[in-house]
């Protein structure tokens, strides 16, 4: 009897992967000696939005890189709808952390939303008057079209984060990584993204965004992940995001994260 | 000046001039972009012991086996470079430095245990090249461009040098976009699937082609100097890539002709008698290009 229970529960938890838009299994990382993530198993329910939440340097950061192949994992498989993700890849759009890259880059904003629409274009492809038409609607979406000629440096850090958002809505894709999508932007440019993110969930996609500020979990995320290192606890946010497992989580830190929602490491 | 003189000894040596510095000078945009434009630097002092190699091995200077030995010697540098980045866990640039000048060093021991005194084979000839030396002595006037018997007696170094544009200038033609994006994002063009590894060593490897072909021509000087500064200069004339690749063609270009023109007639109309170095005079003016763009560019950084 009980060992039909436990049959019964696998035989379901092969069916939630094989439906998940992002099933990661024994996912292991390394710097150096000590592993920044070990044996994660993460499997992202489709059509919903999945806050990844833990202190620094738990990785956060270095899953969703793994997850999505930016950095070689030690071990561990990732798959979206049961596929291996290289077949996948236009169906999944990432966002990174916004101090990743160099904002001195010689581009307009209209060109780095093009980006976003490299499958579409190729290698060769002429950028035509459609495809221009397309970036300015993903920027007006995240209210920057006024900015589509500027230079990328010439931005706010809020303004940047709405144009790597564009950039991902472009690529309209099924499922959307976010890395600290709120790192260091204004409350409006907050508001405006979590209401991006939240008409894409209502559309259909899938979300999942690595998230500091463990106040707005409740209010933004339907599910959530907690993280340090090895995976807490995760599911939806009514029955995990609960006093204990933060305790859990975050051990005694649970105060200094809380007060300390700029960091970007993780 | 514009008559059969100046194709047969003045026209060949401008137009490698200018094919060397536009073959350096378009690849030089994305590795400064992406902080690598040491590696410019790197490649053509390392070029020095694989030729040094290729010599003791074939026992001639011909250029075909020096050429292998440079571009092996390049990669190999290339390879090393990155593999100390990356167990060492250092800065690019500090991998660089300890790489190439200790290969530059042991080609300079080699160089001197060597018996190549009696081949034109030296220091000086790997820093500065001969520019001057390329001249066409089959040329009798304009007409000789269009005569295919003259055409035969060109300097080698020109057709050589001008595929080894048509390579470059085709590579960042086709890879433009994935170049951008990585040069760019590096996370989002991995995310997307782009193969950012295999693409930013074939950077590496299309501008060691440049290096190495101008290696033999002009030395050493002008490849380091057009890596850098017709792209750096060309940063702060626009805010856009394309028109950034564009100018520092021109700045380059730019420089090969008035640099060639003032080391041969310069000192002459100053009154010294002897011109000086054209490879020297070219670095020189695209180093003066890229302090007037610093002092008077429309797009430079703001001071912070």
């Amino acid at each position: 009897m009980t060992l039909a229970l436990v049959q019964d529960d696998a035989k379901l938890t092969e069916a939630a992967r094989m439906a998940s838009p992002l099933a990661v299994r024994g996912l292991t990382v390394s710097y150096g000696q000590t592993p920044a993530i070990f044996s994660v198993d993460v499997t992202v329910r489709a059509g919903a939005m999945t806050a990844i939440v833990g202190p620094n340097g738990a990785g956060k950061s270095t899953l969703l890189k793994a997850a999505l192949g930016v950095i070689t994992p030690l071990a561990g498989t990732v798959a979206m709808l049961g596929q291996p993700l290289d077949r996948m890849r236009d169906r999944i759009a990432y966002v990174p952390q916004r101090a990743s890259v160099d904002w001195d880059f010689p581009t307009r904003v209209i060109d780095v939303v093009l980006m976003g629409m490299y499958r579409q274009l190729g290698l060769l492809g002429r950028v035509r008057a459609t495809h221009r038409a397309q970036a300015m609607a993903c920027l007006d979406r995240v209210g920057m079209t006024d900015f589509a000629t500027r230079q990328i440096g010439q931005l706010s850090g809020g303004q940047q984060q709405r144009v790597f958002l564009a950039r991902a809505l472009a690529q309209e894709a099924d499922l959307y990584v976010l890395d600290e999508p709120f790192a260091g932007v204004d409350a409006a440019t907050e508001k405006a993204i979590i209401a991006v993110l939240k008409s894409l969930r209502d559309a259909g996609r899938t979300v999942v965004a690595v998230h500091h500020d463990l106040a707005t979990v409740p209010d933004y995320f339907d599910d959530v992940v907690l993280l340090n290192t090895q995976v807490v606890a995760a599911g939806p946010v009514a029955h995990v995001f609960t006093e204990d497992n933060l305790q859990a989580t975050y051990g005694g830190r649970l105060t200094t994260a809380r007060a300390d929602p700029e960091s970007v490491a993780g | 000046m514009m008559g059969a003189e100046f194709v047969a000894l003045s026209l060949p040596p401008i137009l490698i001039g200018i094919c060397v510095a536009v073959a350096c000078a378009l690849p030089g945009n994305f590795l400064l972009l992406r902080r690598q434009a040491l590696i410019g630097d790197a490649i053509s002092h390392v070029v020095l012991p694989g030729i040094v190699v290729a010599f003791l091995v074939t026992g001639a200077v011909a250029t075909g086996p020096m050429l292998i030995g440079a571009a092996g010697a390049a990669i190999a540098a290339v390879v090393v470079i990155d593999v100390i980045r990356r167990l060492g866990r250092i800065e690019s640039g500090a991998a660089m430095g300890v790489v190439f000048t200790a290969m530059f060093a042991a080609g300079v021991l080699l160089l001197e245990r060597s018996d190549t005194s009696n081949v034109h084979l030296d220091v000086e000839h790997a820093l500065f090249g001969n520019l001057e030396s390329l001249i066409w002595l089959d040329a009798t006037g304009w007409a000789s461009l269009l005569d295919p018997a003259a055409l035969a007696g060109l300097p080698v170094e020109l057709p050589r040098m001008a595929l080894a544009l048509l390579v470059v200038a085709l590579f960042l033609f086709v890879f433009w976009r994935p170049l951008a994006m990585s040069t760019f994002d590096e996370g989002f063009a991995r995310g997307m699937g782009l193969r950012t590894g295999p693409l930013g060593l074939a950077l590496v490897v299309v501008s060691a082609i440049a290096a190495v072909a101008a290696f033999d021509a002009v030395g050493s000087i002008i490849v380091i100097a057009m890596f850098i500064c017709p792209a750096a200069a060309a940063r702060m004339m626009t805010n856009r890539l394309g028109r950034q690749v564009a100018w520092s063609a021109g700045f380059a270009a730019l420089s090969a002709i008035v640099g060639y023109v003032l080391a041969g007639y310069g000192p002459l109309w100053v009154g010294a008698s002897a011109s000086v170095s054209a490879a020297g005079m070219i670095a020189t003016v695209s180093g003066l290009i890229l302090a007037l763009a610093a002092i008077a560019g429309p797009h430079r950084k703001a001071v912070q």
